[in-house]
C-alpha cells in the first residue's frame, strides 16, 4: 500500500488526511511528553528514603579516608567564600580531597542552586544556603539530613563539638516540614557558617554634634531620624538623611530591620489556626507599625528607596549620606573601614518594643549537602572541616568571617581584640544574641509571601492606604500559603 | 557508404535513448517513500520548535513546583487561578499600557528622527552612525545604567530636576514615575530601530510625486501628510509590529529598572511569569502566565500582520 492508498483507506473510514496528522501529532506529543516530564523532575523526587548513608560509616575517624576524591561546591560570591578559598590548601593537605569551587553572584546564586537541586543530578555535593531556603528545598527531599553524620563518631572528628555552635543558629536549620510547626527537631538540614544579626549602626560624630542619643523606642527612632534629616545638613554633614533601610521589591527587604522592629513590637507574620496559616500583617497593630515605618522612610529615608538593597543602604552609611542604618550588623561593620565614615560608626541594639523586647531576626549563611550527591562521605568531610573551630577561627581573625557562629570563637581574645576597635559592636552582639532567632513562621511559600509583603510596603510608602493594602496582601497570602 | 535517411522523430528518439538507458530503475516502494524523505527536514525543524512549546503547555496542566516535584494533573486549575486573580489582570493592564505607550512614542520619535536624518547634511550623516549606539547596548545593561542615572546620590537626573525647580525628585519611587521612566528607557534604546527602518523607507521613495507636489505649491505639512507618511507607512508598520511584539513581552528593561515595582505598578506579564517560575519556583504557574502571554502576542500579531498585508496591497495598487 503506498501513501496515497493509505490515506485513501483512512478517508474511506471517515478519517481525513488532516485528521490523521492531528491524531499522530497528539500521540507523538503525549508519547514524547511523559519521559521528558520525568527527566525534568516529574515523579523524580528523591526524598530521604529511610536510613542515612552516614550509618554505613564505621571504624575510627580518618581525615584521609577519601584521599583522591573531589568535592564540588556551589558557592555565593561572599567574604566567607574568600576566607574558605584562602584556607582551602589546609583542607586539601589534611584530607587529600580536591575542592572544586564554583562561585556565582548573589543575584543569580539561588536561581542556580534551585535548578541544580531540582535536576537531582548531584553535580554539586555541597552549597551555601539560609534557613528560608531549607523551607523550600527541604520538603521535596533535596537536602541531606546532617544529624546522622554529626552523631556518628566514625564519620565526625572528635573536636567537631556541635554544642559549641550558638543553639539558636542550629535550631534555625531544623524543621519537620509540617505546616504550622515551629523550627527545631531532630533533623539538621544545614550547618551554620557565618551570620548576621540586625541592629542599628549610627554616626556617633553626628549624634554628638546634634545632641542626639540612640532611640530607645520605635517612636523615638522616627524622631531621631527626622532630626538628623532636618539638622545634619546645617551642621556640616552635607545632605545627610536620617535612616537607611532596604526598600527594593524582594524578600530581603522585609527580613532585616523591618522584621526585627516588627517582632519587637510583639507582631507576628502568621498565626496557625484550624490547620491553616492565618496572615497577621493586617492586624490593627501591624497596620499601625507598617504605616509608621513607611512614613519614617518617606520623611527621613533616601530618595530612590524602592531600589535600595543592602548594598545601597549600607554604602550610604559609609559614604556619609545616612545618619543611621537598621540592617545586618556586618553590613555596617564593613563600612567602618576605608570609607568616609571610617571609625565614626557605633552600634547599639536599636529600639526596644513596648515591653522591652529585643527580639531580633537574623540571616545565617550555612552549608548544606545535596541529597542527590554521590559523594556524601567526602562532602561531609568537607562540611565538618569548613564549620570546624580551626577553620572558623582562622577565617574570623584573618579574613573577617563574622559574625562567629561558634561560642568559642566569639569569646576568643583574638576575635574580641579585632572587633573592639568598633564602638559598641561586641556589646551590641552580646546583648541581642540571646534574643536573635528566625522571627518568621516557617512555610514553603516564604519567598512569595515576603516579596509580596515588600511590594505592599512600597505601595504604602507611595501613599496607598496601609489598612486596605495590607488587607489585600493578607487575602492573597491566605490563598498562597495554604495551597 | 551512404547513410540511410533518418526522419526527425527517429533522431529525437535516438538522442533520448542513451539517457533513458542511463536512468536508474527506481522501485515503486522507494518512489512512494520519496515525499516522506523530502519532508524530514521540515518535520525535524517543526519538532525542534514545537516540542519545547508543547512541553511547556503540558506543564500548565500540572501543579509542578520546586516544593512539589511529584505533581498531579489538575486540568485547567492553573488557568482558573491566574485568571481569577487581581494580580494577573493588573499585570495584563500594565503590559498593554506599556506596549501601547512605548510603541507609540518610539514610532512618532522614530519617524521624526528619520525625517531629520533624511536631509543629507554632514551632521545628519554623523548622527545616523551615532544613532545605533543605544541599540548595541544590551537592554538589561541599559536599564541598570539608567537606574544609576536616576539614583539621587550618584545620578544626574535628580540634580537636573532640582535645577528646574522639582525638589525632592523621587524618580522611580512613585508608580507614575516608574512607569514613565520604563517607557523613557525603552524609547531611548529602541527609537533608533524605528528610525532606521523609516529612513530606509524614506530613501526608497520615488522623487517624481514630491517634485510634482512642489510644483503645485504644496507645503511641508501637506506633503508629509498626503505623500510621505502614506508612502512610508508599510515600512513603519513593520517596525511597529516588531516593537509592539517586543514590548508586549517586555521583561529586561523594566525588571532592571524597577523590578516590577513600586508595588505592582510596573509588573508586566513576563515579570509575573519570571517571579512565579524562577523566584518562587512554581514552574506550572509561571508557564501558565507565559502561555497566556503567548496567546496575547499571537492574536495581536495575527491582527497586525493582516493589516500590514492590506496596507502593502494598497501601496502596490493591488
Amino acid at each position: 500500500m503506498d501513501h496515497n492508498q493509505f490515506f485513501d483507506s483512512l478517508a474511506s473510514r471517515g478519517i481525513s488526511r488532516r485528521g490523521m496528522l492531528r491524531i499522530a501529532g497528539t500521540a507523538a506529543a503525549v508519547a514524547a511528553g511523559s519521559p521528558i516530564l520525568q527527566a525534568c523532575g516529574f515523579g523524580g523526587a528523591g526524598g530521604q528514603s529511610g536510613g542515612s548513608e552516614a550509618d554505613a560509616v564505621t571504624g575510627s575517624f580518618d581525615w584521609r579516608k577519601h584521599e583522591g576524591t573531589t568535592v564540588r561546591l556551589l558557592m555565593n560570591k561572599h567574604p566567607y567564600t574568600d576566607a574558605l578559598k584562602a584556607n582551602r590548601k589546609e583542607f586539601e593537605e589534611r584530607t587529600g580531597i580536591n575542592l572544586e569551587v564554583d562561585e556565582f553572584p548573589e543575584a543569580n546564586y539561588f536561581d542556580k542552586l534551585t535548578l541544580e537541586l531540582q535536576s537531582q543530578q548531584g553535580n554539586y555535593d555541597a552549597f551555601m544556603l539560609g534557613s528560608y531556603m531549607v523551607w523550600q528545598y527541604g520538603p521535596p527531599g533535596y537536602l541531606e539530613d546532617l544529624n546522622p553524620w554529626i552523631q556518628n563518631s566514625s564519620a565526625t572528628h572528635a573536636e567537631f563539638d556541635p554544642d559549641d555552635f550558638f543553639p539558636n543558629l542550629l535550631t534555625a536549620g531544623q524543621w519537620n516540614f509540617e505546616k504550622g510547626a515551629p523550627l527545631g527537631g531532630e533533623q539538621q538540614w544545614m550547618l551554620p557558617w557565618g551570620f548576621e544579626t540586625n541592629t542599628v549602626a549610627y554616626r556617633k560624630d553626628v549624634f554628638d554634634k546634634l545632641g542626639l542619643r540612640p532611640a530607645e523606642t520605635f517612636d523615638e527612632l522616627i524622631e531621631v531620624a527626622a532630626a538628623i534629616t532636618e539638622k545634619a545638613p546645617a551642621a556640616g554633614f552635607g545632605d545627610m538623611y536620617g535612616i537607611a533601610v532596604r526598600g527594593s521589591k524582594e524578600w530581603a527587604t522585609i527580613h532585616p530591620g523591618f522584621m526585627t522592629m516588627y517582632s519587637r513590637m510583639g507582631l507576628t507574620d502568621f498565626d496557625f489556626s484550624g490547620g491553616e496559616l492565618v496572615p497577621k500583617m493586617n492586624s490593627p497593630e501591624a497596620v499601625e507599625f507598617t504605616d509608621k515605618w513607611a512614613r519614617m522612610v518617606r520623611d527621613s529615608g533616601p530618595s530612590g528607596w524602592t531600589s535600595y538593597t543592602w548594598y545601597q543602604a549600607s554604602s550610604d552609611l559609609g559614604a556619609g549620606k545616612a545618619g543611621m542604618l537598621f540592617d545586618a550588623d556586618i553590613a555596617s561593620y564593613f563600612q567602618n573601614t576605608d570609607t568616609a565614615a571610617e571609625g565614626k560608626i557605633a552600634w547599639y541594639p536599636g529600639p526596644k518594643g513596648p515591653d522591652g523586647s529585643l527580639d531580633t531576626n537574623m540571616w545565617i549563611w550555612s552549608l548544606g549537602m545535596n541529597a542527590a550527591s554521590e559523594n556524601k562521605e567526602a562532602a561531609w568531610w568537607f562540611l565538618q572541616w569548613a564549620t570546624s573551630k580551626e577553620h572558623l577561627q582562622f577565617a574570623a581573625t584573618e579574613k573577617q568571617h563574622i559574625d562567629a557562629v561558634r561560642r568559642s570563637i566569639a569569646d576568643s581574645s583574638e576575635y574580641k581584640d579585632m572587633l573592639s576597635k568598633h564602638t559598641g559592636f561586641i556589646e551590641t552582639f552580646e546583648e541581642v544574641m540571646p534574643h536573635t532567632e528566625i522571627q518568621f513562621t516557617p512555610q514553603t511559600s516564604f519567598f512569595d509571601a515576603t516579596t509580596s509583603w515588600a511590594a505592599a510596603l512600597q505601595q504604602i510608602y507611595g501613599g496607598d492606604d496601609a489598612a486596605s493594602t495590607l488587607d489585600r496582601l493578607a487575602s492573597d497570602l491566605d490563598r498562597t500559603v495554604n495551597q | 557508404m551512404m547513410s540511410a535517411p533518418v526522419d526527425s522523430e527517429d533522431r529525437q528518439l535516438s538522442a533520448a535513448q542513451p539517457s533513458l538507458r542511463a536512468a536508474p530503475t527506481v522501485s515503486r516502494r522507494r518512489r512512494a517513500m520519496r515525499p516522506y524523505i523530502l519532508v524530514v527536514p521540515a518535520v525535524l525543524l517543526c519538532v525542534g520548535v514545537l516540542y519545547p512549546f508543547v512541553l511547556g503547555v503540558s506543564y500548565t496542566f500540572f501543579d509542578f513546583s520546586a516544593t512539589n516535584p511529584e505533581p498531579d494533573f489538575i486540568g485547567f486549575d492553573n488557568f482558573a487561578n491566574i485568571l481569577s486573580s487581581d494580580a494577573f489582570w493588573n499585570s495584563a493592564r500594565v503590559t498593554g499600557l506599556f506596549a501601547l505607550a512605548a510603541t507609540a512614542v518610539e514610532t512618532v520619535l522614530g519617524i521624526g528622527v528619520a525625517l531629520l536624518l533624511n536631509r543629507s547634511s554632514l551632521i545628519g550623516r554623523i548622527f545616523e552612525r551615532a544613532l545605533i549606539a543605544p541599540l548595541m547596548v544590551a537592554p538589561i545593561l541599559a536599564a541598570i545604567m539608567w537606574r544609576l542615572f536616576l539614583l539621587p546620590e550618584v545620578g544626574w537626573v535628580s540634580p537636573i530636576a532640582e535645577s528646574v525647580g522639582i525638589g525632592n525628585y523621587t524618580g522611580t519611587d512613585s508608580p507614575v514615575g516608574a512607569f514613565a521612566w520604563s517607557v523613557v528607557v525603552d524609547t531611548w534604546i529602541f527609537t533608533p530601530f524605528v528610525a532606521i527602518i523609516a529612513l530606509a523607507g524614506l530613501r526608497s521613495l520615488p522623487r517624481s510625486p514630491f517634485e510634482a507636489a512642489a510644483v503645485d505649491g504644496a507645503g511641508w505639512w501637506l506633503t508629509f501628510r498626503r505623500l510621505t507618511l502614506p508612502m512610508i507607512w508599510p515600512y513603519v508598520l513593520v517596525a511597529v509590529i516588531f516593537r509592539l511584539m517586543d514590548n508586549l513581552k517586555m521583561f529586561d528593561v523594566i525588571f532592571g529598572l524597577t523590578t516590577g515595582g513600586p508595588g505592582d505598578a510596573t509588573t508586566t506579564l513576563q515579570i509575573s511569569a519570571y517571579l512565579d517560575a524562577i523566584s518562587y519556583a512554581r514552574y506550572s504557574q509561571g508557564l501558565t502566565h507565559m502561555i497566556l502571554l503567548w496567546a496575547l502576542v499571537f492574536l495581536t500579531l495575527m491582527i497586525l500582520v493582516r493589516y500590514l498585508r492590506r496596507v502593502q496591497n494598497r501601496a502596490a495598487g493591488v
